[in-house]
Parts: structure tokens; sequence; C-alpha cells
């Protein structure tokens, strides 16, 4: 006779697994379901190509949205991802081990920071410094990438440098014993046998840059125009659904689902890279 | 294993008890423009200090949410501070609970003086483009404004009439960030409700009138909007309560005392 946990377990666990699936089903199929008849309806030219965005008219272009997010986003990887790698690199490689331990959790307390005390510090501090150095409104394009460029910071730091602490140890050792310098055993072994872990981690980042909605709506200017320099004001596709959401009716609310449906597709792919970039790097080094 | 299944068990149960809390009071609930929130914060508090046990609670979200959040019957009272109810508010029953002046705002360094009606609509529209055009220093004018649902913008809109929003306006999300953008740069321009303004930036008089209590009561500054409460027919009576507290002295008192104007 079995024992009553032992018969409840399989499917208990079963069906806690399959609702978490589920829920994420759910929410894709509701995002298409609303945005899918819409940009048929527009015409995905239309939508995806043309630069006016006048809901009450009927124009629902959403270019210059597109290119906002891809320039912030873009933007704040330049930022974030060569600090983040130097960092890792640093804490691994440089730095005794006690000490990489008691930092590399105070940077990981970094991506705990609210994303609106971000937002707020890039309102009060960050924008009128590039306004008074750089120009422009200060609400900008180059001040949303460097905010977000901030936030994946620590995502960046971690995961490249759990990559690089899984590089085994006779990698560093060999290198070492055939006379390279502790930089150089650095960038020709560590950091090409780290590869995948690393761009693995820029991926997941440009995930959550582009996803980032708070920090991005208070400091980016929200205009809905292409913008001709990084000192320009920019909406991306995440500050529009927010701002708009909760006073669109009809066909604007439906637009806003069919931008849920770009990001959501955006995502996925970045998603998938990053899934074959950890799954080459467990094939090459087994 | 025993310990965790209690443990979670035990989770569960406060859990559930702490959800259960909330609602076995009656609360009066309210959400919509971002203008009257500060104020409608305090009589909040006012009203729960006098009669403990009733919870009442303020969201924001703008004027169109209010209407919806009405509508829908998501909130008991929706706040809605425009110049003209939509048409599919007609359903709705609107209470005026106060008067509100939409102030012209600059950074207090802009030594400007004056601003006519038309130069107001025409920096909205992006026609003019540099303070030197209407009497001000040889800077480029950052323009301001609220989101498509607000109402504060609504009533902007309509008094002035015949704005198209310039195409290079930064677009802020409630009245508290477009001051803190004004206050923070000394080329920008917006506007904000009357209740709102405060030392970090300077209200622009409007065709010779500046945005005082005086002067919107006396009705020489034009650019003014009720604050309507609206309710569905199947409000609560707590509601009604809190309403009737609102358009009584004490609440009126309350609210002049605050900054704003009554509704008589």
């Amino acid at each position: 006779m079995k024992r009553i946990d032992e018969i409840i377990a399989r499917p208990l666990l079963a069906a806690i697994a399959f609702s978490a699936l589920a829920s994420l089903l759910l929410i894709a199929v509701f995002i298409l379901k609303e945005g899918l008849p819409f940009m048929a309806r527009i015409g995905f030219r239309d939508f995806l190509g043309s630069s006016d965005w006048q809901p009450q008219e009927g124009h629902f272009g959403i270019f210059p949205m597109i290119v906002a997010s891809l320039g912030v986003t873009l933007g704040a990887m330049a930022i974030g991802a060569p600090l983040g790698i130097a960092g890792a690199i640093f804490l691994c490689e440089f730095v005794p081990r006690p000490v990489m331990r008691t930092v590399k959790p105070a940077i990981e307390l970094l991506a705990g920071i609210p994303s609106v005390v971000f937002g707020f510090l890039g309102v009060m501090v960050l924008a009128p410094l590039v306004r008074t150095h750089f120009g422009g409104p200060g609400l900008s394009l180059l001040t949303a990438a460097i905010i977000l460029g901030i936030m994946v910071l620590p995502t960046v730091t971690s995961i490249s440098a759990d990559a690089i602490m899984a590089v085994p140890g006779a990698f560093r050792e060999g290198a070492l014993a055939l006379g390279a310098t502790r930089w150089q055993s650095v960038y020709m072994v560590i950091l090409k046998a780290a590869r995948s872990g690393i761009i693995a981690s820029v991926i997941l980042a440009m995930g959550r840059a582009i996803g980032e909605t708070m920090a991005v709506i208070m400091v980016a200017g929200n205009t809905v125009r292409v913008p001709h320099s990084a000192l320009d004001p920019v909406c991306t596709l995440t500050a529009k659904i927010a701002m708009e959401m909760a006073s669109a009716s009809g066909l604007h609310r439906q637009s806003l689902f069919a931008i849920g449906v770009v990001l959501f597709v955006v995502i996925m792919i970045l998603n998938a890279l990053a899934m074959t970039a950890i799954r080459s790097r467990k094939g090459a080094s087994s | 294993m025993n310990t965790m299944l209690k443990v979670s068990a035990l989770l569960m149960v406060a859990f559930l008890c702490a959800v259960g809390c909330g609602g076995r009071k009656e609360a009066v609930t309210l959400a919509g423009s971002t203008a009257f929130q500060p104020f409608a914060e305090k009589l909040a508090d006012q009203y729960m200090s006098q009669h403990p046990g009733a919870t009442v609670s303020v969201q924001g979200g703008g004027s169109t949410v209010g209407i919806q959040s009405a509508l829908q019957g998501t909130v008991q009272i929706g706040m809605a501070d425009l110049v003209q109810l939509p048409a599919d508010a007609k359903t709705l029953t609107a209470t005026v609970v106060a008067r509100d002046g939409v102030a012209i705002i600059v950074h207090p360094s802009n030594a400007i003086t004056n601003l006519t009606t038309d130069q107001v609509r025409d920096i909205f529209n992006g026609k003019i483009t540099n303070w030197k055009m209407v009497g001000g220093a040889d800077h480029s004018i950052t323009v301001v404004s609220r989101e498509a649902g607000s109402g504060t913008r609504s009533s902007f809109e309509q008094i002035v009439g015949g704005v198209h929003l310039s195409a290079s306006a930064l677009v802020q999300d409630s009245n508290g960030t477009i001051r803190e953008t004004v206050a923070n740069d000394p080329n920008a321009m917006g506007y904000l409700s009357h209740g709102l303004l405060n030392k970090n930036i300077r209200d622009v008089p409007v065709d010779g009138f500046a945005c005082t209590t005086a002067n919107v009561s006396g009705g020489r500054y034009k650019l003014v909007r009720p604050v309507f409460f609206l309710t569905r027919s199947d409000v609560s009576s707590a509601a009604r309560d809190f309403m009737a507290f609102v358009l009584s002295d004490v609440g009126q008192e309350q609210i002049r005392k605050d900054g704003l104007l009554s509704a008589k």
C-alpha cells in the first residue's frame, strides 16, 4: 500500500507546473487575440513602417517607437555590457576570492533597486547634467540609455562572472604554465572559453532593457518622433503602452495590444538566441 | 517534509485572512484626475479621522481613467477635471466639488512678464519656437505637455482652442512630473493645475491676469475648469456620505485652504 504523499505528490506537482505554463500561454494567446486582428486590419507595412501616430485620426504608425526602443536598448548595452564584463573579469581574475565574495553580492543588490528610483534619479540629477553639458532638453535617448545601462549592469556582471568562474582551473593553469601573463591568459583562453555564457548575459540584459517601462517614461521625454540625434526626446514601445492604456478605447486600445505583440515577438527572439548561446556552451565544453 | 507542509499551510491561511480582512468594511474608492488627487487625499484623511471605521482610498490615473472606472464600477467615485464631459459620461451623475485654474508655468529664472492666448496657442503648436519671439532670451522653447487622456490637457486645449500639439513637445504623465520637468529646465514651458503651484516654478500671466484665486473666482483669468465627482446611480451610501462631507462647509473650507476654489 503506497503512502498518501507518494500518491498525491506527482499529480500535485504536475498541476502546479502546468498552471505556470498555462498562465504564460494564456497571456500570449490574449495578447495575440487582441493585437493580431488589428495588425492585419491596418496592414503590417503601415503599422510598422509609418511615422504617423495620431490615434484620434486613425493613424497608427509605430516606426518612431521601434527606432526608440532599439536605440535605447543598443545604447544601454553599449554602456552596460563593457562595464559589466570588465567588472566580471576584474572580480574573478584580479581580486582575491574573499573580496570577490563580498563585492559580487553587493553588485547583485543593485538589481534589486526599483526602477522608479532610477527614473527619479534620472529626472533630478542626470537629465539636467545632460542638458548643461550636451544640450537638448535633457530628457532624451542618451539619458534613457545611460539609466538603462546602469540598470542592466548587475545582470551582465553576475552572469558573466558565473560563466568565467565555470571555466575549469586547468585552462588557467595550462595557459600560465605555457608562459602567458595573467592578462594574456584572461583574454586569450578564459574569455574564449566563457564566451557563450558572456553572450547569454548580454542578450538577457537586452531583454530586460527593451522591456523596461517606468524609468524610461520618466527620463526619455516621450515625444513620438524619429530621433535625429541622441539628445532628442524619444518614446519607446513600452512607454507608449503604459501612458495610453488607461485612457484608450476601441481601435486605439487594440493598437496598444498590437504594440504588445511586437514587444512579445522581439523578446521571444532574444530569449531564443540566449538559449542557443547557452546550449552551444554546454556542447563545446563537453 | 512535515514542517514544510505545516509552514506553507500556515502561510496560506495567514494570506487568505489578510486578503479577507480588507473588504469587510464598506470602502469608498476614488480614481481619476491627478490634479485633484492630492486634495482628495487630504479630504480623505480628514474624513477618516472624523469617522473612524470608514475607509477612503484615492488613486490617480488621469480624468479619462476616472470616467472609465466610474462607468465600469471599478471605483465608486470618478474624479474628472474637464471643461466639458465626454458623451459616454452622460449616464453618470456629475457633481461639481471644486474649481481649478490651469496656470502656464515656466522656470523661475525666465523673466517673461505676459503671454497672450494666441502666443500660448502658437507656442504649443510649434509655431513660436524661441523665447525671443515673445520677448524673452534667445533660447529655444521646450514645450511640456500631458498625455492624451489627461483632464488638465483637455481643459487647456479646449479653452485655448485650436491646439495641435507640436511634434517635438515632451510628454509627461502627471501634473507632478510636469512641475519637476519645468523646475529643472530654464527653457521649458508647461501647464499645471493652480492648486499645485509652488516656489520651484513661476506662473506666467495670460492676457494680463495671473492665475491667482482672486482672478479665477472673479472670472478675469480664463483658463478655469470644474472638478467633477462622477457617480453611477447605484453608488454606495458610504460614498454618498463622503461626497456630502466634501460638499459641506468643512470640506469646502479645506479645499479653499489647500489652494483650490470651492464649488460655489
